[in-house]
């Protein structure tokens, strides 16, 4: 959200689900949708089959990348490395196209510039894609009439995470693949409601509708509709607040809806904090391992099922959610909770709908204004921005951007120097695999809610290894092993899988109960973003024979 | 794509089976040896998708090597060609003469069908072990007749007809069948030395195998005529032939020929259907074993007028010979620049892939042989659209049958409006009928359209010595019978027509009075039961439901199963999808009403 | 024709005339789009509002003028100037027809409105006589080949209904082979291709390959199939419990469409709610997002708000 904010302004996907399916060519970069986000895959596969080159970015030969017309297996953490490469070879190859460059950025020399050491030779030798397959997609991309460029938490999950999402945004605006019907940017958001929250003002330096804490104006519309006074100045992201816990300035914590004592890379370090704090609230629908920790649990309901409100999706739709059942005995709608918290803190506030809410906010926020709880049923939901409550806005952003009009073309876009930098962890003689991270089709972070029905897919926690690791390793399909990082270990089955290259290892967290996948993960994080490296820790495997004659 | 791919894998033999039709694979694409920069990088896709229409030849592959197609060889087929084992599995289990359980090498069917039943062949029960019951194997002419397949390195087909007595528990125990010639034998006229023979004129005359023998009998004058008059004129002379298609459906070839060649998209494809499959006929087969090279030049002139860059002949799968002789031709061709890049040097690319049905009469249907040729379950489309808008691929197409073809050589030769001088107003030009059964000499003859059904039993040389006239079934098991009351019907589409009977393609099975109908009936009934597709209600339950309906009756007549039978053959007249459905009931309503077969 | 500022399709009208009334229906639309345009009921059983028809089923044939046999009402698109009529002795017959062929080969207990238009077209499938006994055989059928039907029983396609895991059941003696499931499974939404059509005629049959199990199939349980299904035959097992039980009751049921807690591409979820719990769920299928679709997580995943004894350890 933060790159996209960055060189556009709005920190959403810049194109639609439909438009996915009209586009000319697709490339999906560190996502694994197939699994991950399966009926946005549906929207990809419409447009495979209505004739869009499909390109795939991923280390492993993911589900997704079988899909694809050609497959890039780059190394974990060199996507810089590779999208620098591909912008060089657009380059010199004359594929840019100048006159969107010239007309709607900024800053192109010195990307250009910073772009010119990465040869076909020296992408190929830091990625370990072969120069062919580089080559091929730079073409690709820098000819299709229109793209479309998809990513996930494969990108978003490493220390430079920002600077990885920059990296595809130039790649976007060296080939004018943005701010036009069929062509753009999709971030394919991890949670059902990562971009609701994030509209909503649910980060520490932004109001509801992406307004800028720092904007005095912005910030004196909110006192006056609160009659409160907001803070001027940026809050703490999750990472900022660990490392406060951690320095002893932060000592209460509220969390609604979270679990960071499992989700949290170098899980050990983050419940060591938790449990240091001096007070620790917990509004959740489940008694997580957090809540566990907490001095007062608040039982809350469903959002999506035992109360009314809105969500907005990966293409910054809005949509209703809607109360089909009562939730459990004890347990309060979300909205009084806060009430009756505001009330025991000494502030009157009345009773309010969701509906009251979401009005509020419409008065606040000018992309949602046009969103009454009307048009919202009547329409199956609303893309951002809708200004007015009788027109709707195109179905992709940034459009100013070609307009012809200097005047109407706004902010140019920005395109951003990115350096490549390995993962904060290198593999090493005595931890020499590259442990990577993701999910399984049936399984959703760390299975508190996935977990509640049996999957016949399922099949619980695995290291998944190469074919030639598993032998090299002498490691049979099903052996139970020990795989160590340098901040802790865990046993787990082994599952080969043809999908991984020899040094690479794949495991979830989806059985943080069974397996704790975060004590081997890293908590090197991006500080523009305060996510985690989650995509690149160094493990070894040992047999367990082995590993207690080691011990 | 994400497939899900067993552990059963592939044996060497079954690889080199599917890798003799689409090659190894690419170091970079599903199923090469893993290692090198396919851990980097691999390949998928559309550029594995796009030779789906491989399916069908991949499998026959399979088949004709190991004899059957395992999980393995499946999975195989799956990986190099991005389609799932189901899928895969759906497409083979479609065709009756593959197998996914394990068999024997060597496999024999015999023709169960009407002309062989009529002409003392087996019945189902009457089979040896090890030998299947097979729909005509429009070997009519000398029937009873059976095929022996033995799978191998090499394919071996024998065709044994007719079956000497004890023949067919010989060739269940191993033999072969003795040789023989095939074509002489199924054109008395030639062997007569009839010389007005025109479509039949090279048949049994000249070498099949011979481009040069070709050429010297008028071979290939006709392409010249037609690139010097352009393609618009060959059009215009086909319609003024008056040429309509002989497949049974009887539609203007002109005017077939005139839509393809004006639509706008592209590519144009030609399709010659040569899956040849209604039991009784047997023309196609003929002229293809005796004339390769005619339908190789008839293709060309339709691709040359029509637009189309490629031609596809779906040649019955159990036509080994015709395969032969038109894989020899085409070689020939490609070989002396009759087939290729620039087609006798007139700037007109052409060429022709053969694609071998495998045991499905309704791949004959013009549009169930796209969606066999795509490499898909041969089920027909729904129309319209027709083939002259969105046929093979989905692209404009000229469908015609083989003896259709055939005459557009003469045509362009003779011109249209003499062709059309041949034959009745509603008939025009000559026509190929498949005689068989009780007559003194079966095979294929050739007539100026007039003749009556008299005229032509007495052109195959009467009855047998010791037969009298039964019935005559017209047309095929989609067409009807005619009983000894008929017998100066002429036969022309319009005197059939008008008689409630058909040609369709051109079948007249010579009956005895001896010949038990109502086995015919059941026979009937039970083809239709065993190759309906399946995909529309009337004709999946209507076929089955018409079985039992006659073998109720054929016990003696119960009340209401008349009326029952009318009722499922109108619905599956007026409802079915295709002609399969729409003409499943036709010969048994037929023979109820004009030779009261079945009634009380 | 599309508007390229909006990205909407504008599509003319063409006018024809249905039952001898004029009407006017948006160009690309079908003979069945205009009937109920017009409020005019045409029977249809393999026809899906998120599946290109298959026209497999032929209950909605219509009469066309000019054309020699019935016409699929449901994918036939109308013409300017088309004559249509939708009831008149043919059409009754062919319906009346398909239903009898159908009702007397596969169970349509659970196919809504057949009793009905049972009762309307004077269908009897007991006509075609007792039922056979249901076999095991179906999956193993030689294609191309078949026992001589004897005329003493009606052949059909009961057969024991397929349980191989935990969240789907398989009652193919429903099964009218509307190819909907396939289609589904398939090219038009899922792309698995865990189940395809295989044998031929009568033994025609949806199968994995070599009817494997679905858990050794490429099934993903995203319930699309089911979802899509019109007689029951595929039914997720809590439904099917369900109705063995006789606890089952669709009239006490509320829907209430909502978005799926899990990822986040916002997949719109129906909840079908009995007692206060969630006994199915299905989606919209004219949502831009899922036309229908979900995915294992949005189909069966709601099981933790219902999760009610004990707390998770």
């Amino acid at each position: 959200m933060v790159g996209l904010a960055t060189v556009f302004g709005a920190g959403g996907g810049t194109s639609s689900y439909s438009e996915v399916e009209q586009t000319d060519l697709i490339v999906m970069w560190g996502s694994n949708a197939r699994a991950a986000h399966p009926i946005f895959f549906h929207h990809v596969l419409k447009g495979v089959r209505n004739g869009a080159k499909l390109y795939v970015v991923d280390p492993r030969r993911s589900e997704t990348a079988q899909w694809a017309d050609l497959w890039l297996g780059l190394d974990v953490g060199t996507d810089i490395a590779l999208s620098n490469t591909i912008a060089r070879e657009i380059i010199h190859a004359g594929l840019a196209n100048r006159g969107f460059i010239e007309r709607a950025t900024s800053n192109y020399e010195a990307y250009a510039a910073s772009v010119e050491e990465w040869t076909l030779e020296r992408g190929s030798a830091v990625t370990g894609v072969p120069a062919g397959a580089i080559r091929e997609l730079a073409h690709a991309f820098a000819t299709a009439p229109t793209a479309q460029l998809c990513w996930t938490l494969g990108i978003t999950e490493h220390h430079n995470g920002v600077d990885n999402v920059l990296s595809l945004i130039n790649l976007a605006l060296l080939c004018g693949h943005v701010g036009r019907p069929n062509a753009g940017l999709n971030p394919l958001r991890g949670q059902n409601n990562v971009q609701g929250g994030g509209d909503m003002g649910a980060l520490p330096n932004r109001l509801p509708g992406f307004q800028d804490v720092e904007d005095d104006a912005a910030r004196a519309k909110f006192d006056a509709a609160w009659g409160s006074v907001i803070p001027s100045r940026n809050g703490r992201n999750l990472t900022q607040m660990f490392e406060a816990m951690s320095e002893g300035s932060l000592t209460g914590l509220f969390v609604v809806g979270e679990n960071p004592a499992q989700s949290e890379a170098d899980v050990s370090h983050a419940v060591h904090l938790l449990e240091s704090l001096d007070h620790l609230v917990v509004q959740d629908i489940f008694l997580t391992k957090t809540a566990e920790l907490a001095d007062v649990v608040l039982p809350g309901s469903a959002s999506w099922c035992e109360a009314e409100g809105t969500v907005t999706n990966s293409e910054r739709r809005v949509q209703r959610v809607r109360k089909a059942i009562d939730p459990p005995g004890g347990a309060r709608d979300d909205i009084a909770i806060i009430v009756e918290l505001a009330r025991a803190m000494g502030h009157d506030w009345p009773n309010r709908s969701s509906e009251d809410v979401w009005n509020e906010l419409r008065s606040l926020s000018p992309m949602h204004r046009g969103m009454t709880y009307a048009r919202l049923e009547e329409l199956g939901g609303i893309q951002w921005p809708c200004y007015s409550e009788d027109a709707l806005e195109p179905t992709f952003l940034h459009g100013r951007l070609w307009a012809e009009r200097p005047e109407d073309r706004g902010r140019l876009a920005p395109f951003s120097v990115v350096v490549d930098e390995p993962p904060v962890e290198s593999c090493t003689p005595e931890f020499p695999l590259r442990l990577t991270t993701g999910r399984r089709l049936d399984s959703y972070n760390t299975g508190v809610q996935s977990g509640g029905f049996s999957s016949p897919l399922r099949f619980g926690e695995t290291v998944d290894v190469s074919p030639e690791d598993a032998a090299s390793l002498g490691v049979a399909d099903g052996e139970v092993v020990r795989i160590a990082s340098p901040r802790g270990a865990v046993t787990a089955p082994v599952r080969v899988d043809p999908a991984l290259r020899p040094g690479l290892v794949f495991m979830t967290m989806h059985f943080p109960d069974e397996v704790n996948t975060n004590l081997l993960t890293i908590d090197a994080v991006d500080p523009k973003s305060g996510t985690a490296e989650f995509k690149a820790a160094a493990v070894r495997i040992e047999r367990l024979e082995a590993a207690v004659a080691g011990d | 794509m994400d497939l899900k791919i067993s552990s059963s894998v592939a044996t060497s033999g079954e690889r080199a089976a599917v890798d003799a039709v689409i090659g190894a694979p690419a170091p970079d694409e599903p199923g090469a040896l893993r290692g090198g920069t396919n851990l980097r990088a691999v390949r998928g896709g559309e550029a594995l998708r796009g030779i789906r229409h491989q399916l069908l030849p991949v499998l026959h592959s399979v088949n004709d090597r190991i004899g059957w197609i395992s999980r393995g060889a499946i999975n195989y087929v799956a990986e190099r060609m991005d389609v799932a084992p189901a899928e895969v599995y759906g497409v083979a289990s479609f065709y009756a003469l593959f197998s996914m359980e394990p068999r024997e090498r060597r496999q024999v069917h015999a023709c169960v069908d009407l002309a062989c039943r009529a002409m003392g062949g087996p019945r189902e029960e009457d089979l040896p072990e090890g030998v299947h019951p097979s729909p005509c194997l429009g070997a009519c002419e000398r029937a009873p007749a059976a095929l022996v397949m033995e799978a191998g390195a090499t394919v071996r087909h024998e065709l044994a007809a007719p079956l000497a007595t004890g023949e067919l528990a010989a060739l269940a125990g191993g033999a072969w069948p003795s040789a023989e010639s095939a074509v002489a034998s199924a054109t008395p006229q030639v062997a007569r030395g009839d010389s007005t023979l025109v479509l039949l004129g090279r048949v049994g005359r000249v070498d099949p195998s011979s481009l040069d023998d070709y050429r010297a009998h008028d071979g290939y004058r006709a392409l010249a005529r037609a690139i010097e008059i352009g393609p618009e004129a060959v059009v215009a002379e086909v319609t003024a032939s008056g040429l309509v298609g002989r497949g049974g459906a009887a539609f203007p070839t002109g005017r077939k020929w005139q839509a393809v060649a004006g639509q706008p998209a592209a590519p144009h494809h030609l399709v010659c259907n040569a899956d040849e499959s209604e039991p009784g006929t047997f023309k196609d087969r003929v002229v293809l074993e005796g004339d390769p090279f005619s339908l190789i030049e008839a293709m060309t002139i339709a691709a040359y007028a029509t637009g189309c860059a490629h031609g596809w002949i779906y040649l019955r799968g159990e036509y080994p010979r015709a395969l032969a002789s038109l894989e020899r031709a085409i070689a020939a061709c490609r070989g002396s620049g009759l087939l290729g890049d620039d087609v006798l040097g007139a700037g007109f690319a052409f060429d022709v892939t053969i694609i071998r049905g495998a045991g499905a009469y309704i791949c004959g249907e013009e549009t169930a042989i796209f969606n066999s040729i795509e490499g898909y379950r041969g089920e027909p489309r729904n129309k319209p659209p027709f083939p002259v808008e969105s046929g093979l691929f989905g692209k404009p197409t000229v469908i015609n049958n083989v003896e259709t073809l055939v005459n557009v050589p003469h045509i362009l030769l003779r011109g249209g409006a003499e062709w059309a001088a041949q034959g009745s107003e509603g008939s025009k030009g000559r026509k190929l009928f498949c005689v068989s059964g009780a007559v003194r000499e079966p095979g294929v003859y050739e007539v100026e359209f007039g003749p009556t059904l008299r005229d032509l039993i007495g052109l195959a040389g009467g009855m047998r010595d010791g037969s009298e006239l039964g019935a005559v079934l017209l047309g095929g098991a989609a067409g009807g019978f005619v009983g000894p009351g008929d017998l100066d019907l002429p036969l022309t589409m319009e005197a059939t027509r008008a008689a409630g009977a058909t040609l369709g393609s051109g079948v007249v099975l010579v009956l005895d009075r001896s010949v038990d109908m109502v086995d015919q009936l059941r026979r009937i009934a039970a083809f239709f039961r065993d190759e309906s597709c399946g995909q529309c209600v009337p004709c999946r339950v209507g076929t089955v439901r018409q079985e039992e309906i006659v073998s109720r009756l054929a016990r003696g007549t119960t009340p209401g199963d008349l009326a029952l039978l009318r009722d499922v053959g109108r619905v599956m007249r007026d409802a079915s999808i295709c002609g399969l459905g729409q003409t499943a009931n036709n010969a048994i309503e037929s023979a109820i009403a004009r030779l009261g077969v079945l009634q009380p | 024709m599309t508007d390229t500022v909006t990205g909407l399709s504008v599509r003319r009208a063409v006018a024809l005339t249905i039952d001898g009334e004029q009407v006017s229906v948006a160009e690309g639309s079908t003979i069945l789009d205009a009937c109920r345009s017009m409020g005019k009921e045409v029977p249809t059983l393999c026809y899906g509002d998120t599946i290109t028809p298959k026209n497999a089923c032929r209950v909605c044939m219509v009469e066309v003028t000019g054309s020699r046999v019935l016409v699929p009402s449901c994918s036939r698109k109308v013409e300017a100037g088309m004559e249509v009529v939708t009831r008149s002795e043919r059409v009754d017959h062919s319906r009346r027809m398909v239903l009898e062929l159908l009702g007397s080969s596969v169970d349509l207990s659970l196919t809504r409105n057949v009793a009905r238009w049972n009762a309307e077209y004077g269908a009897q499938p007991d006509r075609h006589g007792p039922a056979a006994q249901p076999g095991s055989g179906r999956d193993d059928a030689v294609t191309g080949h078949h026992e001589p039907a004897d005329g003493t029983v009606a052949s059909n396609v009961h057969q024991p209904v397929k349980v191989d895991n935990e969240l789907y059941v398989r009652d193919y003696s429903k099964c009218i082979l509307c190819y909907q499931c396939v289609d589904a499974c398939g090219e038009q939404w899922q792309n698995t291709f865990a189940i395809a059509v295989a044998g031929r005629g009568f033994d025609a049959r949806i199968s994995t390959e070599f009817d494997v199990s679905l858990p050794d199939s490429a099934c993903v349980y995203c319930g699309n199939c089911i979802q899509v299904c019109p007689t029951g035959a595929l039914m997720f097992s809590s439904e099917h419990a369900m109705r063995a039980d006789g606890t089952w009751r669709e009239e006490d049921q509320s829907q209430v469409t909502t978005v799926c807690p899990y990822c986040g591409v916002g997949c719109s979820l129906t909840l079908h709610v009995q007692d206060n719990e969630i006994v199915k769920v299905t989606s919209p299928s004219d949502h831009s997002v899922t036309h229908g679709n979900l995915c294992i997580k949005g189909r069966f995943g709601f099981q933790h708000v219902q999760n009610r004894g004990e707390p998770r350890d």
